[in-house]
């Protein structure tokens, strides 16, 4: 590990992934468009998408498990691109976990090793099996552990070969969702530890944010956005980012004035959105989408209107539906600037008023107002999550 | 049964147990009824055979005056010590023949199973079409293919194969029938199907990522296959060189149509003890041992091979 990191320390690359102008192509289906993409070394780095987005692809071209139709892979300062999956100094955690079957716990975790030459390999995989907690299973066959044990022999496997990077295709995916949250702290435990570049493909937003340091969400075969996590819910640059991460509701709205804040109305009132947090096509004036995060939205009744501070965009609208959720309460709430607006309030002081067909004010702090282009899908990204569950 | 008098004494309380039982014996019996047809098969057409089988071979006498069984196991040996070369030959070809079909039929099978995509459907019926051709009819092709004057005896002579196989015992002189060689070609050819599909089902049933996590795991194509796919494909060799070795090394009609009088196998010997010597015991006794042999050698390979041992 250290002479590796020494070694590639001379070169700007450094120990990343890099990714430049990968596409892949079956026939006349594109998979993935040519995309850039560096991961920087050590790094919990998700690539975040619906099924057939190109997140696997993209992952299993890094493996050298696919190859790619155009374009170059460097782990490092070395070209990867054209070396078999066997002579690549990354592993895999496979969304099927693809244990060997015939083989126990501890000889599956030791085949790459053994594949290397390397013959002492017990003081190793006793340690591998101590990092994942199955030091009493290391006898038994895969088939004898449960989904969540299997999934940890995974990673000890690819782990222990200390690979460059780790990719790891929908490792949780088979798992109960109580299980999934636990491994998910546990994976995030084991890279804090090892310190290894982490690929990590999902569906779930909920796991890439929690997970990640870096997300790229993917649609269509191309990567949408990439940032930290909260820097992609904060700012989303498309509708697809901004629904498929978490909701948002988007209002369409036309711009007033341009300035340090952008004017825009809709449904009659003005909204005012900070200039840094618009798309480039925003500031340019005309149609845009206006959006706000359910939970930056305070409910208030419209008899209390006068009380709420100035400078605050409001909206007025009807509640149609509530559902107390326990920790907060969500609500619908159609208004003329939009239907089905969503907010959800946390339950502090409950108000009795805030019923279904109360007439209400939904006010914001305006700096957390974001404007996109008009000119995409309202819904992009909308379905897919809920197909995910 | 203490439970059921227990509720009969009761009264109607708790009426649903004899309710929920009276299905449960009919589904228990269930498994008996579908074993009934097979059992009476085996029954009637190997156990039976078997005891009279049996009993013939510890009989002495003659076809004018009858046999009687006598519990003369002097047969056996007699029986052994006579024919241990028509023994040794049979192992020996059946054998050979498993082997070549397993080298012939593994690539095939691996082919089939992973690289033939929509062709896979046509190959598997190419492998078992032999079979709308009778067994005989077969064999006495490989008569003319390995006629004196065939295309593939006038090839593998004028590529001096002929050369070595004579220099080897497998072959005499120019000719190819009559000799091992003609024997065992038939032996393999006819026992081919038979260890294909076995080993086409299990290559089938290995899951493809398998493969793609052992060349993640810097396995190379040929360590994959030598400490992935080999293995877990050994139900299939198992299973394969036992359904071709055991009717192999019991089989007559190869070295019969193809061979001569020297590479007799020991199922000739049988063929002949029972249908023209007509002495009984000996045939018996014969067929005793074989199986005996074929039982204790298949035992020690699947000890071996350790199958029970695969998922």
């Amino acid at each position: 590990m250290t002479d590796k990191t020494a070694h590639t320390g001379k070169n700007t690359g450094g120990g990343d992934v890099r990714l430049t102008g990968i596409s892949k192509a079956y026939g006349s289906f594109t998979a993935v468009h040519p995309l850039d993409l560096t991961v920087p070394q050590g790094s919990f780095f998700a690539l975040l998408g619906a099924s057939g987005c190109g997140k696997t692809t993209t992952l299993r071209m890094i493996a050298g498990l696919e190859d790619p139709s155009t374009g170059t892979i460097f782990l490092g300062d070395k070209d990867v691109t054209d070396l078999p999956p066997y002579k690549r100094p990354v592993n895999t955690v496979f969304q099927s976990y693809a244990l060997f079957p015939h083989m126990d716990i501890s000889e599956n975790i030791a085949f790459g090793l053994r594949r290397r030459g390397i013959k002492s390999v017990k003081k190793q995989v006793d340690d591998m099996l101590e990092l994942v907690q199955l030091g009493d299973k290391a006898r038994h066959k895969p088939h004898q552990l449960s989904g969540g044990q299997q999934q940890r022999v995974a990673v000890a496997r690819a782990l222990i070969n200390h690979p460059q990077v780790l990719l790891l295709d929908e490792p949780l995916g088979a798992l109960d969702l109580k299980l999934r949250r636990q491994m998910q702290l546990e994976l995030k435990r084991i890279q804090t530890e090892v310190g290894i570049t982490f690929v990590h493909v999902t569906h779930d937003q909920e796991e890439a944010m929690t997970m990640a340091d870096q997300v790229a969400v993917m649609n269509g075969g191309r990567v949408e956005q990439l940032g930290a996590p909260a820097d992609l819910y904060e700012n989303p640059q498309t509708t697809f980012v901004a629904n498929f991460l978490g909701t948002s509701n988007l209002i369409e709205a036309e711009v007033l004035e341009t300035g340090s804040d952008v004017v825009v109305t809709a449904g009659g009132g003005k909204l005012r959105v900070p200039g840094d947090r618009c798309t480039s096509a925003v500031r340019q004036g005309g149609k845009v989408l206006v959006g706000v995060r359910p939970e930056k939205i305070s409910l208030a009744h419209a008899d209390d209107a006068g009380s709420i501070a100035d400078g605050r965009n409001r909206v007025t609208g009807r509640i149609v539906d509530s559902s107390f959720i326990g920790v907060s309460t969500q609500y619908v709430v159609n208004s003329p600037a939009g239907a089905e607006l969503q907010v959800y309030e946390q339950n502090i002081e409950r108000d009795a008023r805030l019923r279904p067909g109360a007439e209400v004010v939904l006010h914001w702090n305006p700096a957390h107002t974001f404007g996109l282009d008009a000119a995409q899908d309202i819904d992009a990204g909308v379905e897919t999550v809920e197909d995910a569950g | 049964m203490s439970t059921t008098t227990l509720t009969k004494k009761e009264g109607a309380a708790p009426v649903e147990e004899p309710v929920l039982r009276k299905p449960s014996t009919r589904k228990r019996l269930v498994p008996y009824w579908l074993l009934l047809p097979g059992i009476i098969w085996l029954l009637v057409f190997f156990a039976l055979p078997l005891v009279y089988q049996a009993s013939t071979s510890v009989q002495t006498g003659s076809l004018e005056q009858g046999f009687q069984v006598t519990w003369h196991f002097q047969t056996y040996w007699d029986a052994f010590t006579e024919y241990w070369p028509q023994f040794v030959r049979s192992l020996l070809y059946a054998g050979t023949a498993t082997l070549l079909c397993l080298l012939l039929g593994y690539p095939l099978a691996y082919l089939i199973a992973f690289k033939a995509g929509r062709w896979r459907n046509l190959l598997l019926v190419l492998v078992i079409a032999p079979f709308f051709t009778s067994f005989l009819i077969r064999t006495l092709a490989w008569k003319t293919i390995l006629a004196d004057d065939s295309l593939v005896v006038d090839v593998l002579n004028a590529l001096h194969v002929l050369d070595v196989t004579s220099w080897l015992g497998w072959t005499e002189g120019e000719r190819v029938l009559a000799t091992p060689m003609a024997v065992v070609c038939g032996l393999t050819y006819n026992f081919l199907p038979f260890m294909i599909l076995p080993l086409y089902t299990s290559l089938e049933r290995i899951d493809g990522r398998l493969h793609e996590a052992a060349q993640d795991l810097y396995a190379s194509p040929a360590t994959t296959f030598r400490k992935v796919t080999f293995p877990l494909s050994m139900p299939g060799v198992v299973s394969g060189t036992l359904l071709t070795f055991i009717p192999a090394s019991g089989d007559y009609v190869n070295a019969e149509l193809l061979g001569s009088t020297d590479t007799k196998m020991v199922g000739n010997v049988i063929q002949s003890q029972f249908l023209r010597v007509l002495d009984y015991p000996t045939a018996a006794a014969l067929s005793f041992i074989l199986m005996a042999i074929v039982l204790v050698m298949v035992t020690v390979y699947i000890r071996r091979a350790g199958t029970e041992d695969l998922v």
